[in-house]
């Protein structure tokens, strides 16, 4: 059975407070597909990602993984083949050291010592973050946590990789980095994010939520052209779709990666 | 630089002296943390107008320090920063306690003046080993000690995340204070009721991240139990150095060195 395939079937989710998040999401997102999910502040992107892997349960409503259901009995399954990677790394680093903190979840798993040795080494040379494993995780800069972070998901060897907001707050070249470093994973990637060119290097798909619904759900090349939607959702044009400011000329459509 | 800051940068230190591999690094924690409490353990035990039994007691700090390769200026002000404790605890003895317990000449010294100078020895003793301890053994490693000790798991755990998130909850309330103190002026805005909503924007803040890292160590597979790697060695060095240690302390302890010495240095001169 595969596990990598995500689908959500008329989520709902009202926080014990009152607040509405979810009205209705609906999308199948199939093998090694890398989906973008897009929208303003407060559209209920965060609390749709912790739907994903069962941390939060939907008041109404199922989240597939693979074929099967999200059901109390397959949570631990679903924890390690859904990775997420928090938006703050700093909530995701809790441990002693870098080395630490990548173990912690193998360990959890309850694989023996030496398996969790060769997995932490593992994730840690895919990110290009093995220098640092004995290093405390506050002492990182903010792209050295970032690139943790994701590892210490990779070392659960999750099928599907969800990441909330994965560039903000680096600076251009950690970001540069981290994207090449998503471009080289064969995993189904979703991505909640509001760096909209990110999104044009890295996703072939694109979702737009606003207010708890998707309102959009296709390529990512028709919808960043399409202003008024995005618009709608408190979102601009890429930069790499607009003219030139120097001379005018509008960037061709046919080469982008949609 | 505000002063919190600079503290803040100060604690920040004791990691980077942790880091050093002198033999005295190298030891198992739990050796260093057993001899530590056994010092500490020693030195409190005297009566309370002992001075001169307690003074050789400075050579298990001292060799510490000199072999773990510590700047002594800075573990003597972080002892400073927490003497008032040891001050107020002691201050009022001289008040309680006015009889003449010693005359050196003319002057007449109160029993209250020799146990608060008592106090005042005792706590720079345990309080600079306890410090030092930390710097050449790094506050992780401490704590995993003491739980492989048989501390209970969730104080071990306890202090664990408190020493990971002081620095962030210190970088946060850091950020706060000085975007308050950039817009105040001739002391308006500095008042309690604004410092009281400062600390409780802290507080909320602070239950917010730890929703967010339990969720974060759920989605991680936790299940209340944390587990390392990591294994500790207890060798010949360890034992040797506890030995060595503890049975100074014991002769520490019921001879006093300074008196014994004195007295036979007497004698032979005579």
């Amino acid at each position: 059975m595969s596990h990598h395939i995500v689908e959500a079937q008329d989520l709902y989710f009202t926080y014990p407070d009152g607040t509405d998040v979810l009205r209705g999401v609906t999308f199948r997102i199939t093998h090694g597909e890398s989906v973008a999910i897009v929208g303003a502040n407060g559209a209920g992107k965060s609390t749709l990602l912790l739907h994903l892997n069962g941390y939060l349960t939907a008041t109404k409503g199922v989240v597939r993984i693979g074929e099967s259901p999200l059901l109390p009995e397959n949570l631990k399954q679903a924890r390690r083949a859904v990775g997420l990677v928090f938006q703050d790394p700093d909530d995701q680093l809790f441990m002693p050291t870098v080395f630490d903190d990548v173990a912690f979840g193998p360990l959890n798993m309850g694989l023996p010592a030496p398996e969790v040795q060769t997995k932490v080494r593992k994730a840690l040379e895919t990110v290009g973050a093995w220098h640092l494993h004995d290093r405390p995780p506050y002492r990182l800069s903010g792209g050295e946590k970032r690139t943790v972070a994701i590892a210490t998901v990779l070392s659960m060897t999750p099928d599907i990789l969800v990441m909330d907001e994965p560039s903000s707050n680096l600076d251009p070249r950690s970001r540069r980095v981290l994207i090449n470093l998503l471009k080289g994973f064969a995993h189904t990637k979703i991505i909640a994010t509001h760096d909209l060119d990110l999104v044009m290097d890295l996703c072939r798909r694109t979702l737009v939520i606003r207010e708890g619904r998707i309102i959009a759900d296709g390529p990512t090349g028709e919808i960043m052209r399409n202003e008024d939607l995005l618009a709608s959702s408190s979102l601009e044009t890429p930069l790499s779709l607009r003219s030139c400011p120097a001379c005018g000329k509008t960037p061709d459509l046919t080469s982008s990666t949609c | 630089m505000g002063r919190l800051e600079k503290h803040f940068y100060d604690i920040g230190y004791l990691d980077t002296l942790a880091a050093g591999s002198t033999a005295i690094h190298r030891l198992d924690p739990r050796a260093k943390l057993i001899t530590t409490i056994v010092f500490a353990a020693t030195v409190i035990s005297f009566g309370k107008y002992e001075i001169s039994a307690l003074v050789p007691f400075i050579i298990y700090p001292v060799f510490l320090m000199a072999v773990g390769n510590l700047p002594p200026g800075y573990i003597f002000r972080k002892i400073l920063l927490v003497s008032p404790f040891a001050v107020i605890v002691g201050i009022f003895n001289p008040i309680l306690d006015p009889d003449t317990l010693l005359a050196i000449g003319p002057l007449s010294v109160s029993g209250g003046w020799v146990s608060f100078t008592s106090i005042l020895i005792r706590f720079t003793l345990t309080v600079g080993a306890a410090m030092i301890l930390i710097a050449v053994t790094g506050f992780n490693a401490v704590c995993m000690a003491l739980e492989q000790l048989g501390a209970p798991r969730f104080f071990a755990l306890q202090l664990l995340f408190l020493y990971r998130y002081l620095f962030v909850l210190m970088d946060e309330a850091v950020r706060m204070v000085r975007a308050r103190s950039l817009r105040t002026f001739n002391g308006r805005g500095m008042g309690m009721t604004i410092y009281a909503s400062l600390l409780g924007h802290l507080l909320v803040r602070t239950l917010d991240r730890a929703q967010r890292i339990y969720s974060a160590m759920w989605c991680r597979g936790f299940d209340g139990t944390i587990r390392t790697t990591r294994r500790l060695s207890f060798g010949r060095a360890e034992y040797l150095f506890m030995l060595l240690w503890i049975t100074l302390f014991v002769i520490m302890r019921f001879k006093n060195l300074p008196l014994f010495l004195g007295e036979h240095i007497g004698e032979l001169m005579r």
